[in-house]
Protein backbone atom coordinates (compact mmCIF):
# COMPACT_ATOMS: atom_id res chain seq x y z
CA UNK A 1 0.00 0.00 0.00
CA UNK A 2 1.41 3.34 -1.13
CA UNK A 3 -1.49 5.85 -0.97
CA UNK A 4 -2.32 6.05 2.33
CA UNK A 5 -6.24 6.38 3.45
CA UNK A 6 -8.77 8.72 1.30
CA UNK A 7 -11.39 9.91 2.79
CA UNK A 8 -14.72 11.19 0.88
CA UNK A 9 -17.33 13.19 2.51
CA UNK A 10 -20.77 13.20 1.24
CA UNK A 11 -22.10 9.68 -1.03
CA UNK A 12 -24.72 11.00 -3.43
CA UNK A 13 -23.35 11.68 -6.94
CA UNK A 14 -20.05 13.37 -6.60
CA UNK A 15 -19.00 11.34 -3.82
CA UNK A 16 -20.15 7.62 -4.90
CA UNK A 17 -18.34 8.76 -8.15
CA UNK A 18 -14.99 9.72 -6.88
CA UNK A 19 -14.72 6.61 -4.80
CA UNK A 20 -15.36 4.38 -7.47
CA UNK A 21 -13.14 6.67 -9.91
CA UNK A 22 -9.92 6.75 -7.17
CA UNK A 23 -10.07 2.68 -7.88
CA UNK A 24 -10.34 3.51 -11.23
CA UNK A 25 -7.52 5.67 -10.81
CA UNK A 26 -4.88 3.20 -9.28
CA UNK A 27 -5.85 4.63 -5.54
CA UNK A 28 -4.26 1.65 -3.52
CA UNK A 29 -4.98 2.60 -0.09
CA UNK A 30 -8.09 2.80 1.99
CA UNK A 31 -11.17 4.87 0.40
CA UNK A 32 -13.96 5.61 3.08
CA UNK A 33 -16.80 7.05 1.58
CA UNK A 34 -19.08 9.13 4.25
CA UNK A 35 -22.82 9.87 4.00
CA UNK A 36 -25.70 10.81 6.40
CA UNK A 37 -28.83 9.01 4.42
CA UNK A 38 -28.51 5.23 5.90
CA UNK A 39 -29.00 4.74 2.21
CA UNK A 40 -26.35 3.61 -0.59
CA UNK A 41 -25.69 6.11 -2.82
CA UNK A 42 -28.33 6.78 -5.08
CA UNK A 43 -29.77 9.15 -8.16
CA UNK A 44 -31.48 12.54 -6.75
CA UNK A 45 -32.90 13.64 -10.13
CA UNK A 46 -35.52 10.89 -10.32
CA UNK A 47 -36.76 12.19 -7.05
CA UNK A 48 -39.03 14.70 -8.45
CA UNK A 49 -39.83 13.00 -11.60
CA UNK A 50 -40.37 8.96 -11.76
CA UNK A 51 -40.18 7.96 -8.24
CA UNK A 52 -42.35 10.73 -6.95
CA UNK A 53 -44.87 9.01 -9.34
CA UNK A 54 -44.51 6.20 -8.44
CA UNK A 55 -42.87 4.67 -11.50
CA UNK A 56 -39.34 3.64 -9.74
CA UNK A 57 -38.16 2.01 -6.22
CA UNK A 58 -35.52 2.94 -4.62
CA UNK A 59 -33.68 -0.14 -5.47
CA UNK A 60 -33.95 1.15 -9.39
CA UNK A 61 -32.44 4.66 -7.82
CA UNK A 62 -29.34 3.03 -6.35
CA UNK A 63 -26.68 3.87 -8.48
CA UNK A 64 -24.22 0.81 -7.60
CA UNK A 65 -25.18 -2.25 -5.70
CA UNK A 66 -23.34 -3.06 -1.98
CA UNK A 67 -21.54 -5.65 -3.63
CA UNK A 68 -19.65 -2.97 -6.14
CA UNK A 69 -18.61 -1.15 -2.87
CA UNK A 70 -17.09 -4.04 -1.23
CA UNK A 71 -15.41 -5.80 -4.20
CA UNK A 72 -13.61 -2.31 -4.67
CA UNK A 73 -13.08 -2.37 -0.74
CA UNK A 74 -14.92 1.03 -0.39
CA UNK A 75 -15.88 1.40 3.15
CA UNK A 76 -19.04 3.04 3.40
CA UNK A 77 -19.70 4.41 6.45
CA UNK A 78 -22.99 6.01 7.66
CA UNK A 79 -21.61 9.22 10.01
CA UNK A 80 -22.14 12.90 10.24
CA UNK A 81 -18.61 15.13 10.05
CA UNK A 82 -18.77 17.53 12.26
CA UNK A 83 -15.30 19.25 11.21
CA UNK A 84 -11.98 19.18 9.32
CA UNK A 85 -8.43 19.23 11.47
CA UNK A 86 -6.36 19.95 8.57
CA UNK A 87 -2.91 20.62 11.24
CA UNK A 88 -3.32 16.83 11.93
CA UNK A 89 -5.00 15.59 8.90
CA UNK A 90 -8.54 14.23 10.37
CA UNK A 91 -12.26 14.79 10.26
CA UNK A 92 -14.03 14.84 13.75
CA UNK A 93 -16.91 12.77 13.23
CA UNK A 94 -20.39 13.31 15.14
CA UNK A 95 -19.98 12.02 18.68
CA UNK A 96 -16.27 12.18 18.97
CA UNK A 97 -14.71 9.91 16.44
CA UNK A 98 -12.10 10.81 14.74
CA UNK A 99 -10.83 9.41 11.30
CA UNK A 100 -7.28 10.19 9.94
CA UNK A 101 -6.83 11.23 6.24
CA UNK A 102 -3.85 11.25 3.47
CA UNK A 103 -6.42 12.94 1.16
CA UNK A 104 -9.83 14.52 1.55
CA UNK A 105 -12.49 14.79 -0.97
CA UNK A 106 -15.25 17.14 -0.18
CA UNK A 107 -18.80 16.07 -1.74
CA UNK A 108 -21.03 17.68 0.69
CA UNK A 109 -23.61 18.66 -1.91
CA UNK A 110 -26.14 21.23 -1.02
CA UNK A 111 -29.78 21.86 1.23
CA UNK A 112 -32.53 22.74 0.18
CA UNK A 113 -33.19 26.17 1.07
CA UNK A 114 -35.90 26.72 3.86
CA UNK A 115 -38.86 29.07 4.44
CA UNK A 116 -38.49 31.42 6.74
CA UNK A 117 -42.06 33.21 6.93
CA UNK A 118 -44.70 32.62 9.52
CA UNK A 119 -46.21 28.77 9.67
CA UNK A 120 -43.13 27.69 8.22
CA UNK A 121 -42.67 24.56 10.61
CA UNK A 122 -46.34 22.99 10.41
CA UNK A 123 -46.97 19.38 9.61
CA UNK A 124 -47.39 18.80 6.26
CA UNK A 125 -44.85 21.60 5.49
CA UNK A 126 -41.98 19.52 2.75
CA UNK A 127 -38.72 20.04 0.83
CA UNK A 128 -37.35 17.91 -1.73
CA UNK A 129 -33.96 16.74 -2.04
CA UNK A 130 -33.52 13.49 -0.19
CA UNK A 131 -35.16 10.00 -0.73
CA UNK A 132 -36.67 10.69 2.96
CA UNK A 133 -38.36 13.77 1.76
CA UNK A 134 -40.22 12.05 -0.91
CA UNK A 135 -41.57 9.39 1.64
CA UNK A 136 -42.70 12.32 4.05
CA UNK A 137 -44.45 14.12 0.70
CA UNK A 138 -45.94 10.83 -0.20
CA UNK A 139 -47.21 10.01 3.31
CA UNK A 140 -48.55 13.48 3.27
CA UNK A 141 -50.13 13.28 0.15
CA UNK A 142 -52.72 10.54 1.76
CA UNK A 143 -54.18 12.94 3.95
CA UNK A 144 -55.70 15.35 1.28
CA UNK A 145 -55.55 16.49 -2.31
CA UNK A 146 -54.51 19.84 -2.24
CA UNK A 147 -50.61 20.41 -3.28
CA UNK A 148 -49.89 24.05 -3.01
CA UNK A 149 -46.02 24.21 -4.78
CA UNK A 150 -43.97 27.07 -3.47
CA UNK A 151 -41.43 28.19 -5.91
CA UNK A 152 -42.00 27.94 -9.78
CA UNK A 153 -38.03 26.32 -10.92
CA UNK A 154 -37.60 23.12 -12.14
CA UNK A 155 -37.91 21.32 -8.93
CA UNK A 156 -41.64 22.38 -8.48
CA UNK A 157 -42.16 21.96 -12.07
CA UNK A 158 -41.25 18.27 -11.95
CA UNK A 159 -42.86 18.07 -8.72
CA UNK A 160 -46.11 19.49 -10.09
CA UNK A 161 -46.57 17.44 -12.78
CA UNK A 162 -45.67 13.75 -10.43
CA UNK A 163 -48.05 15.24 -7.94
CA UNK A 164 -50.89 15.68 -10.80
CA UNK A 165 -50.19 11.99 -11.54
CA UNK A 166 -50.67 11.29 -8.58
CA UNK A 167 -53.77 12.37 -8.76
CA UNK A 168 -53.66 15.67 -6.59
CA UNK A 169 -54.93 18.99 -7.18
CA UNK A 170 -51.88 20.89 -7.62
CA UNK A 171 -51.49 24.73 -7.63
CA UNK A 172 -47.69 26.03 -8.23
CA UNK A 173 -47.26 29.54 -6.28
CA UNK A 174 -43.80 31.68 -8.50
CA UNK A 175 -43.25 34.79 -6.95
CA UNK A 176 -41.55 36.07 -10.38
CA UNK A 177 -43.56 37.23 -13.33
CA UNK A 178 -42.92 33.65 -14.72
CA UNK A 179 -41.83 30.13 -14.32
CA UNK A 180 -38.40 29.20 -14.97
CA UNK A 181 -37.38 32.90 -15.18
CA UNK A 182 -34.08 32.81 -13.56
CA UNK A 183 -32.72 30.21 -16.04
CA UNK A 184 -34.60 30.38 -19.54
CA UNK A 185 -36.24 32.42 -22.04
CA UNK A 186 -40.05 34.21 -21.91
CA UNK A 187 -41.30 31.31 -25.04
CA UNK A 188 -39.98 28.65 -22.97
CA UNK A 189 -41.23 29.75 -19.40
CA UNK A 190 -44.36 30.23 -21.56
CA UNK A 191 -44.51 26.79 -22.68
CA UNK A 192 -44.33 25.40 -19.35
CA UNK A 193 -46.88 27.60 -17.91
CA UNK A 194 -49.27 26.15 -21.04
CA UNK A 195 -48.41 22.52 -20.54
CA UNK A 196 -49.20 22.69 -16.32
CA UNK A 197 -52.41 24.94 -17.65
CA UNK A 198 -53.76 22.05 -20.29
CA UNK A 199 -53.00 19.45 -17.39
CA UNK A 200 -55.35 21.14 -14.73
CA UNK A 201 -52.51 22.69 -12.73
CA UNK A 202 -52.87 25.95 -11.71
CA UNK A 203 -49.93 28.56 -11.91
CA UNK A 204 -49.97 31.82 -10.02
CA UNK A 205 -47.27 34.26 -11.03
CA UNK A 206 -46.43 36.96 -9.53
CA UNK A 207 -47.35 35.65 -5.95
CA UNK A 208 -45.62 36.57 -2.88
CA UNK A 209 -46.42 33.90 -0.17
CA UNK A 210 -46.78 35.93 3.56
CA UNK A 211 -47.52 33.20 5.42
CA UNK A 212 -48.37 29.67 5.71
CA UNK A 213 -51.31 28.82 8.03
CA UNK A 214 -53.16 26.08 10.01
CA UNK A 215 -52.98 25.10 13.78
CA UNK A 216 -50.69 22.07 14.13
CA UNK A 217 -50.76 21.07 10.12
CA UNK A 218 -50.63 23.50 7.51
CA UNK A 219 -54.24 24.29 5.93
CA UNK A 220 -53.51 27.62 3.74
CA UNK A 221 -51.09 29.39 2.20
CA UNK A 222 -51.43 33.25 2.33
CA UNK A 223 -50.04 35.57 -0.15
CA UNK A 224 -49.47 39.09 -0.22
CA UNK A 225 -52.25 40.38 -1.66
CA UNK A 226 -54.56 38.75 -0.07
CA UNK A 227 -55.77 35.48 -1.23
CA UNK A 228 -55.39 32.35 0.36
CA UNK A 229 -54.81 29.23 -0.93
CA UNK A 230 -56.42 25.78 0.83
CA UNK A 231 -53.85 23.33 0.83
CA UNK A 232 -53.01 20.08 2.91
CA UNK A 233 -49.44 19.78 2.06
CA UNK A 234 -47.57 22.49 0.94
CA UNK A 235 -44.22 21.93 -1.36
CA UNK A 236 -41.08 24.43 -0.96
CA UNK A 237 -39.07 24.27 -3.62
CA UNK A 238 -36.88 27.70 -4.03
CA UNK A 239 -33.25 26.68 -4.58
CA UNK A 240 -30.65 25.12 -2.72
CA UNK A 241 -28.04 26.16 -0.39
CA UNK A 242 -24.32 24.84 -0.81
CA UNK A 243 -22.94 22.92 2.34
CA UNK A 244 -20.00 24.84 3.00
CA UNK A 245 -19.96 25.66 6.50
CA UNK A 246 -17.16 22.62 6.87
CA UNK A 247 -14.83 23.64 4.53
CA UNK A 248 -15.21 27.65 5.76
CA UNK A 249 -14.95 26.19 9.30
CA UNK A 250 -11.49 24.81 8.26
CA UNK A 251 -10.40 28.20 6.54
CA UNK A 252 -10.29 26.86 3.32
CA UNK A 253 -11.24 29.20 0.26
CA UNK A 254 -15.45 29.23 -0.17
CA UNK A 255 -16.81 32.05 -2.55
CA UNK A 256 -20.82 30.90 -3.03
CA UNK A 257 -19.21 27.29 -3.32
CA UNK A 258 -15.86 25.78 -2.17
CA UNK A 259 -12.90 27.12 -4.21
CA UNK A 260 -12.01 24.50 -6.86
CA UNK A 261 -9.39 24.89 -9.68
CA UNK A 262 -9.29 22.87 -12.94
CA UNK A 263 -8.28 19.71 -10.67
CA UNK A 264 -10.69 20.47 -8.43
CA UNK A 265 -8.29 21.09 -5.88
CA UNK A 266 -9.48 23.09 -3.21
CA UNK A 267 -7.06 25.82 -1.57
CA UNK A 268 -5.10 23.37 0.48
CA UNK A 269 -4.01 21.02 -2.05
CA UNK A 270 -4.36 17.68 -0.06
CA UNK A 271 -8.50 18.30 -0.15
CA UNK A 272 -10.50 18.38 -3.29
CA UNK A 273 -13.74 18.90 -3.84
CA UNK A 274 -16.28 18.00 -6.49
CA UNK A 275 -20.20 18.33 -6.77
CA UNK A 276 -23.50 21.14 -5.65
CA UNK A 277 -20.99 22.06 -3.18
CA UNK A 278 -18.19 23.05 -5.26
CA UNK A 279 -17.32 26.57 -7.16
CA UNK A 280 -15.16 26.07 -10.01
CA UNK A 281 -13.81 29.08 -12.17
CA UNK A 282 -14.88 27.94 -15.59
CA UNK A 283 -12.47 29.03 -18.34
CA UNK A 284 -15.51 28.82 -20.91
CA UNK A 285 -17.72 31.41 -18.86
CA UNK A 286 -14.83 33.42 -17.62
CA UNK A 287 -15.87 33.32 -14.20
CA UNK A 288 -16.68 31.29 -11.06
CA UNK A 289 -19.90 29.13 -11.26
CA UNK A 290 -21.10 26.78 -8.94
CA UNK A 291 -23.46 24.46 -10.69
CA UNK A 292 -26.21 22.17 -9.15
CA UNK A 293 -25.76 19.13 -12.40
CA UNK A 294 -25.45 15.21 -11.82
CA UNK A 295 -23.33 15.57 -15.02
CA UNK A 296 -21.22 18.20 -13.72
CA UNK A 297 -20.54 16.97 -10.18
CA UNK A 298 -19.77 12.90 -11.99
CA UNK A 299 -17.31 14.99 -14.32
CA UNK A 300 -15.97 17.24 -11.18
CA UNK A 301 -15.24 13.98 -8.84
CA UNK A 302 -13.42 11.54 -11.75
CA UNK A 303 -11.32 14.60 -12.21
CA UNK A 304 -10.99 14.98 -8.71
CA UNK A 305 -10.35 10.85 -7.76
CA UNK A 306 -7.57 11.72 -11.03
CA UNK A 307 -5.81 14.68 -9.04
CA UNK A 308 -5.48 12.76 -5.86
CA UNK A 309 -4.10 9.77 -7.68
CA UNK A 310 -1.51 12.13 -9.28
CA UNK A 311 -2.96 11.94 -12.48
CA UNK A 312 -3.79 14.90 -14.75
CA UNK A 313 -6.81 15.45 -15.67
CA UNK A 314 -9.15 18.70 -15.95
CA UNK A 315 -12.44 19.88 -15.64
CA UNK A 316 -13.74 21.17 -18.89
CA UNK A 317 -17.48 19.84 -20.20
CA UNK A 318 -20.45 21.50 -21.18
CA UNK A 319 -22.79 21.87 -18.27
CA UNK A 320 -25.88 20.17 -19.32
CA UNK A 321 -29.09 19.44 -17.61
CA UNK A 322 -33.03 17.75 -17.86
CA UNK A 323 -35.90 17.93 -16.75
CA UNK A 324 -39.05 15.75 -17.42
CA UNK A 325 -42.69 16.86 -16.92
CA UNK A 326 -45.49 14.96 -17.91
CA UNK A 327 -44.37 13.66 -21.07
CA UNK A 328 -41.97 16.39 -21.73
CA UNK A 329 -38.09 16.11 -21.94
CA UNK A 330 -36.45 19.13 -21.73
CA UNK A 331 -32.62 18.93 -22.67
CA UNK A 332 -30.50 21.95 -21.70
CA UNK A 333 -27.08 22.45 -23.31
CA UNK A 334 -24.56 25.22 -21.59
CA UNK A 335 -25.50 27.67 -19.79
CA UNK A 336 -27.29 30.89 -21.40
CA UNK A 337 -25.80 34.08 -19.41
CA UNK A 338 -25.49 37.10 -21.20
CA UNK A 339 -27.17 35.96 -24.64
CA UNK A 340 -28.50 38.79 -27.00
CA UNK A 341 -30.49 36.41 -29.51
CA UNK A 342 -33.11 33.70 -29.46
CA UNK A 343 -33.75 31.45 -32.63
CA UNK A 344 -36.64 29.01 -31.91
CA UNK A 345 -37.09 26.30 -33.99
CA UNK A 346 -40.66 24.75 -33.71
CA UNK A 347 -43.61 27.06 -32.59
CA UNK A 348 -43.66 26.84 -28.22
CA UNK A 349 -47.48 28.43 -28.20
CA UNK A 350 -49.28 25.58 -29.95
CA UNK A 351 -46.54 22.74 -30.45
CA UNK A 352 -45.01 19.85 -28.17
CA UNK A 353 -41.96 20.01 -29.21
CA UNK A 354 -39.59 22.35 -29.85
CA UNK A 355 -35.94 24.17 -29.68
CA UNK A 356 -34.74 27.66 -28.20
CA UNK A 357 -31.52 28.54 -29.07
CA UNK A 358 -29.38 31.06 -27.33
CA UNK A 359 -26.71 33.11 -29.17
CA UNK A 360 -25.11 35.64 -28.16
CA UNK A 361 -22.46 37.97 -30.62
CA UNK A 362 -23.51 35.35 -33.41
CA UNK A 363 -22.32 32.65 -31.69
CA UNK A 364 -24.51 29.42 -30.15
CA UNK A 365 -24.09 29.34 -26.74
CA UNK A 366 -26.59 27.20 -25.14
CA UNK A 367 -29.86 25.65 -26.42
CA UNK A 368 -33.18 24.62 -24.69
CA UNK A 369 -34.52 21.40 -26.57
CA UNK A 370 -38.08 19.96 -25.36
CA UNK A 371 -38.77 16.99 -26.77
CA UNK A 372 -36.20 17.43 -29.51
CA UNK A 373 -32.76 15.25 -28.75
CA UNK A 374 -31.43 15.21 -32.38
CA UNK A 375 -31.47 18.95 -31.79
CA UNK A 376 -29.98 18.94 -28.59
CA UNK A 377 -26.93 16.45 -29.41
CA UNK A 378 -26.54 18.82 -31.93
CA UNK A 379 -26.59 21.76 -30.14
CA UNK A 380 -24.06 20.33 -27.09
CA UNK A 381 -21.69 19.34 -29.70
CA UNK A 382 -21.93 22.65 -31.56
CA UNK A 383 -20.82 24.45 -28.23
CA UNK A 384 -18.74 21.97 -26.98
CA UNK A 385 -16.26 22.58 -29.72
CA UNK A 386 -17.22 26.26 -30.43
CA UNK A 387 -18.31 25.00 -34.57
CA UNK A 388 -19.90 28.21 -36.28
CA UNK A 389 -23.70 28.14 -37.00
CA UNK A 390 -25.55 29.90 -39.44
CA UNK A 391 -29.38 30.29 -38.59
CA UNK A 392 -30.94 27.96 -41.17
CA UNK A 393 -28.60 25.65 -39.83
CA UNK A 394 -30.05 25.93 -36.38
CA UNK A 395 -33.57 25.66 -37.86
CA UNK A 396 -33.36 22.38 -39.77
CA UNK A 397 -30.46 20.19 -36.96
CA UNK A 398 -33.28 18.28 -35.23
CA UNK A 399 -35.66 18.13 -37.87
CA UNK A 400 -37.24 14.47 -38.64
CA UNK B 1 -23.49 -16.36 -15.35
CA UNK B 2 -22.45 -15.53 -18.76
CA UNK B 3 -20.03 -12.82 -20.00
CA UNK B 4 -20.01 -9.52 -21.86
CA UNK B 5 -17.11 -8.24 -23.06
CA UNK B 6 -16.49 -3.96 -23.43
CA UNK B 7 -13.97 -3.21 -26.00
CA UNK B 8 -12.76 0.16 -26.28
CA UNK B 9 -11.61 2.68 -28.88
CA UNK B 10 -8.19 1.49 -28.66
CA UNK B 11 -8.96 -2.30 -28.32
CA UNK B 12 -8.90 -3.05 -24.84
CA UNK B 13 -11.39 -5.46 -23.41
CA UNK B 14 -13.38 -5.10 -20.88
CA UNK B 15 -15.16 -8.46 -19.55
CA UNK B 16 -18.41 -7.99 -17.24
CA UNK B 17 -20.56 -10.72 -15.99
CA UNK B 18 -23.90 -10.65 -17.58
CA UNK B 19 -26.75 -10.01 -15.17
CA UNK B 20 -29.86 -11.01 -16.35
CA UNK B 21 -32.41 -7.81 -16.13
CA UNK B 22 -29.87 -5.40 -15.75
CA UNK B 23 -29.47 -3.09 -18.32
CA UNK B 24 -26.14 -2.78 -19.77
CA UNK B 25 -24.97 0.55 -18.97
CA UNK B 26 -25.68 -0.67 -15.28
CA UNK B 27 -23.39 -3.57 -15.88
CA UNK B 28 -20.47 -1.43 -17.22
CA UNK B 29 -20.91 1.24 -14.56
CA UNK B 30 -21.17 -1.86 -11.64
CA UNK B 31 -17.87 -3.07 -13.44
CA UNK B 32 -15.98 0.23 -13.67
CA UNK B 33 -15.66 -0.08 -17.48
CA UNK B 34 -14.04 3.42 -18.69
CA UNK B 35 -15.81 4.73 -21.32
CA UNK B 36 -19.40 4.43 -20.15
CA UNK B 37 -20.56 7.29 -18.06
CA UNK B 38 -24.12 6.50 -17.74
CA UNK B 39 -24.63 10.35 -16.82
CA UNK B 40 -28.04 10.50 -17.04
CA UNK B 41 -28.81 7.29 -14.81
CA UNK B 42 -30.61 5.60 -17.82
CA UNK B 43 -33.39 7.66 -19.29
CA UNK B 44 -31.86 8.19 -22.52
CA UNK B 45 -31.65 11.69 -22.05
CA UNK B 46 -27.51 11.88 -22.43
CA UNK B 47 -26.26 9.37 -24.72
CA UNK B 48 -23.24 8.91 -22.62
CA UNK B 49 -23.59 4.98 -23.03
CA UNK B 50 -23.22 4.82 -26.50
CA UNK B 51 -22.12 0.79 -27.33
CA UNK B 52 -21.48 -0.59 -31.09
CA UNK B 53 -22.93 -4.20 -31.51
CA UNK B 54 -20.49 -6.74 -32.69
CA UNK B 55 -22.10 -7.25 -36.05
CA UNK B 56 -22.70 -11.10 -35.22
CA UNK B 57 -24.64 -10.02 -32.12
CA UNK B 58 -27.09 -7.58 -33.86
CA UNK B 59 -29.64 -10.04 -34.48
CA UNK B 60 -29.92 -11.39 -31.09
CA UNK B 61 -29.96 -8.36 -29.06
CA UNK B 62 -31.62 -6.07 -31.54
CA UNK B 63 -31.50 -2.16 -33.27
CA UNK B 64 -32.16 0.47 -31.41
CA UNK B 65 -35.50 2.09 -30.37
CA UNK B 66 -36.83 5.12 -31.70
CA UNK B 67 -35.64 6.68 -28.29
CA UNK B 68 -31.83 6.25 -28.72
CA UNK B 69 -32.36 6.79 -32.19
CA UNK B 70 -33.06 10.09 -31.36
CA UNK B 71 -30.15 10.51 -29.74
CA UNK B 72 -28.30 8.60 -31.77
CA UNK B 73 -28.86 9.85 -35.15
CA UNK B 74 -26.76 13.17 -34.61
CA UNK B 75 -23.82 11.68 -33.35
CA UNK B 76 -20.70 11.33 -35.61
CA UNK B 77 -19.79 8.19 -33.87
CA UNK B 78 -22.93 6.86 -34.74
CA UNK B 79 -23.02 2.67 -36.62
CA UNK B 80 -25.48 0.91 -37.95
CA UNK B 81 -25.49 -1.27 -34.79
CA UNK B 82 -25.14 1.30 -32.14
CA UNK B 83 -27.37 1.34 -29.10
CA UNK B 84 -27.91 3.58 -25.98
CA UNK B 85 -26.91 0.59 -23.69
CA UNK B 86 -28.66 2.25 -20.77
CA UNK B 87 -31.95 0.87 -22.82
CA UNK B 88 -30.60 -2.83 -23.44
CA UNK B 89 -32.54 -5.27 -20.72
CA UNK B 90 -29.51 -8.22 -20.37
CA UNK B 91 -30.93 -11.20 -21.12
CA UNK B 92 -29.04 -14.65 -20.90
CA UNK B 93 -29.18 -15.65 -24.29
CA UNK B 94 -26.64 -12.48 -24.83
CA UNK B 95 -23.57 -14.59 -23.02
CA UNK B 96 -20.82 -14.05 -25.10
CA UNK B 97 -22.03 -10.87 -26.42
CA UNK B 98 -19.34 -7.99 -27.92
CA UNK B 99 -19.95 -4.31 -27.76
CA UNK B 100 -17.36 -1.71 -29.25
CA UNK B 101 -17.05 1.17 -27.29
CA UNK B 102 -16.69 4.77 -29.25
CA UNK B 103 -13.70 7.08 -29.11
CA UNK B 104 -15.75 9.92 -27.22
CA UNK B 105 -19.25 9.94 -25.76
CA UNK B 106 -21.72 12.77 -26.31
Amino acid sequence: MTNGTAIVVGASHAGAQLAASLRQEGWDGEVVLLGDEATLPYQRPPLSKAYLAGKSTLQELTIRKAEFYAKQQIQLVDARVESIDRARGRVVLEGGRTLPYDKLALCTGGRARRLTIPGADLSGVHYLRTFADVEQIRESSQLGRRAVIIGGGYIGLETAASLHALGLDVTVVEAAERVLERVTALEVSAFYERIHRDAGVTIHTGAVVEALSGEDRVRGVRLADGDELAADLVIVGIGIEPNTELAAAAGLLVDDGVVIDDHARTSDHDIVAAGDCASHLMGRYGRRIRLESVPSAGEQAKVAAATLCGNDRTIRALPWFWSDQYEVKLQIAGLNTGYDEVVLSGDPISDRDFSCFYLRAGELIAADCVNRPRDFVFSKRTIAQGLPVDRAELLTAGAT
Amino acid sequence: MGVVTFVSHDGEKHEAPLDEGQSLMQIAVDNMVPGIDGDCGGEAACGTCHVIVDAHWSDTVGLSEPVEEEMLSMNPERQPTSRLSCQMRVSQEWDGLIVQLPEFQM
